[in-house]
């Protein structure tokens, strides 16, 4: 079994990912139970998912329909004025092909009323307040609708911090944080979602003309299988040079894992009792349900 | 959670075990306050046997020891002229509990665990069950063949906290062949045991009867000698 090359435009040096091969029945069955499991677990029936148009929410919108029924999930997009129309598109196609009922309420009226104010925030601010705009009407319809908000981060975004911490990072659970891009373009193709999903550049679509390769600076592909050989196979650093990824990318890679560790970790709490939450007072999310 | 094995609260099980024996899975607190991962045999109104885990994994995603005393013996017990034992989880995956069942007679190996499924890539089964799924069938249909023993295994099905639990519980026959299998839901499993057949797997294949405990005994305490008796 191999997996599926990565999106096409940017797939000048195939490389190989056969070692990132899922057995996709598997995982599908796993995570489809998980999405039933810990959602009525808490009391709900429902989860609200963030529809982007690109393949991470696409393939949590497609699980979730699958585990709890398409008339449980609400899928919402959210667009901004400078969003590419292809992203709602996409978007509107997945929701038509699973029977999810999507929602679209535009941000451009909340961002611009704000950077009216601070009219030279940069890109980089802008993209990160669109994060955290979306964020919050995901939680408003999670607490209308009573239904929990699903994440749509995947392992290689979440190690390289390649998100907006409490923008698209937040969520109540988040089944292919476990997944990493090239493995969630796999599965995309094992549960249907539409090839022009699937195959596209991905872009976080904060900006026009935005690339999640270009602005990370390497392919997907490429960090996937470095990063899992330096995570899931704990590969030395001189292993991982041995066996051919550059030592300037592995460096690079590295510095950015370890630096965005403060994204995945909840806030540090000045330790001054004896009996601290999440040091001593440790238990799981799930405790008490 | 915890409870002294005195615990009013254990009074429905034993009631209940003067019509089927129950193997539980529960923290038993110590009257000198240590509180062990243990597995509880009640038959016919009274707790039968207690085995506290020996082995607590403290690695990767496991945290026992940080909660739990460690038991540190394996004992067997007779019950309709099996002789039982009892394991929890990682006491199966170190060879020294199963074979120190396995000296004392053991023909019925208990074995309840809550064990995680992970490792989902890609392999040639490509079945739905996970690589920790794999590993403990083939543990299990060893530890039963090389025993020559029946294991009942009993495993956690369902998910905390965005772990699995793959169930797969089973009743494997002292040939190592599966008499009973569960799949990865919560349900029944019904199997005939019979004591017959321990014997003649045990007729076949000697291994018990062959066993060198006294040579196993002094290699270890060579081995144990020399691991300790150098200059630290």
């Amino acid at each position: 079994m191999s997996a599926p090359a990565g999106p096409t435009e940017v797939a000048d040096e195939p490389l190989d990912s056969s070692e990132l091969a899922l057995n996709l029945p598997l995982v599908e069955s796993i995570l489809l139970g998980f999405i039933s499991n810990e959602t009525t677990r808490v009391g709900f029936d429902k989860v609200v998912v963030g529809m982007s148009g690109g393949v991470d929410s696409s393939l949590v919108a497609a699980l979730a329909a699958k585990a709890l029924g398409p008339e449980n999930v609400i899928g919402v997009s959210m667009p901004y004025r400078a969003s590419n129309p292809a992203s709602l598109a996409d978007a509107q196609l997945v929701a038509e092909k699973f029977e999810i009922p999507l929602r679209v309420v535009e941000i451009t009226p909340q961002v611009d009323a704000y950077f009216e104010r601070f009219p030279d925030a940069d890109n980089q601010r802008r993209g990160n307040k669109m994060a955290r705009e979306r964020m919050t009407i995901l939680y408003d319809v999670s607490l209308a609708e009573t239904a929990l908000v699903l994440g749509t981060s995947n392992k290689t975004e979440l190690l390289l911090g390649y998100s907006t911490i409490f923008g698209d990072s937040a969520s109540a659970l988040n089944p292919i944080g476990d997944l990493y891009k090239s493995q969630v373009w796999q599965l995309s193709s094992h549960v249907g979602i539409p090839d022009q999903v699937i195959g596209k550049a991905p872009s976080a679509d904060l900006w026009e003309g935005q690339s999640d390769e270009s602005e990370l600076g390497y392919r997907y592909a490429a960090v996937d299988r470095l990063l899992f050989h330096l995570v899931d196979r704990r590969v030395a650093v001189d292993e991982l040079v041995d066996m051919g990824h550059d030592p300037a990318f592995v460096e690079a890679v590295l510095q950015r894992v370890r630096t965005n560790q403060y994204k995945r970790r909840p806030p540090i709490i000045a330790k001054v009792s004896l009996r601290t939450i999440d040091r001593e007072f440790r238990y799981p999310r799930d405790w008490g349900v | 959670m915890a409870m002294e094995l005195d615990d009013a609260r254990l009074e429905p099980l034993l009631e209940a075990s003067r019509r089927i024996d129950l193997v539980l899975g529960m923290v038993v607190k110590s009257a000198d306050f240590r509180y062990y991962n243990a597995a509880v045999y009640l038959a016919e109104g009274e707790v039968r046997h207690v085995h506290r885990k020996v082995y607590l994994p403290t690695y990767g995603m496991f945290d026992e020891s940080r909660y739990f005393a460690a038991g540190d013996r394996v004992r067997t017990f007779d019950r309709h002229g099996f002789g039982v034992g009892a394991l929890v989880c990682e006491d199966a995956w170190h060879l020294s509990a199963p074979y120190l069942l396995f000296v004392q007679g053991v023909s019925l190996m208990l074995c309840i665990s809550s064990s995680p499924g992970r490792g989902v890539l890609a392999n040639p089964e490509a079945d739905l069950s996970p690589g920790s799924a794999h590993s403990w069938e083939d543990l299990l249909r060893t530890v039963a063949e090389y025993t020559a023993s029946y294991v009942v295994y009993c495993n956690r099905v369902g998910y905390e906290d965005g772990v699995n639990f793959w169930g797969g519980s089973a009743v494997l026959a002292p040939d190592g062949s599966t008499v009973a299998e569960a799949g990865a839901e919560e349900g029944m499993l019904f199997a005939d045991i019979d004591l017959r057949e321990v014997e003649r797997q045990r007729l076949n294949t000697p291994l018990l009867r062959d066993e060198k405990v006294e040579f196993t005994l002094r290699e270890l305490e060579r081995v144990w000698n020399e691991r300790t008796g150098g200059p630290y």
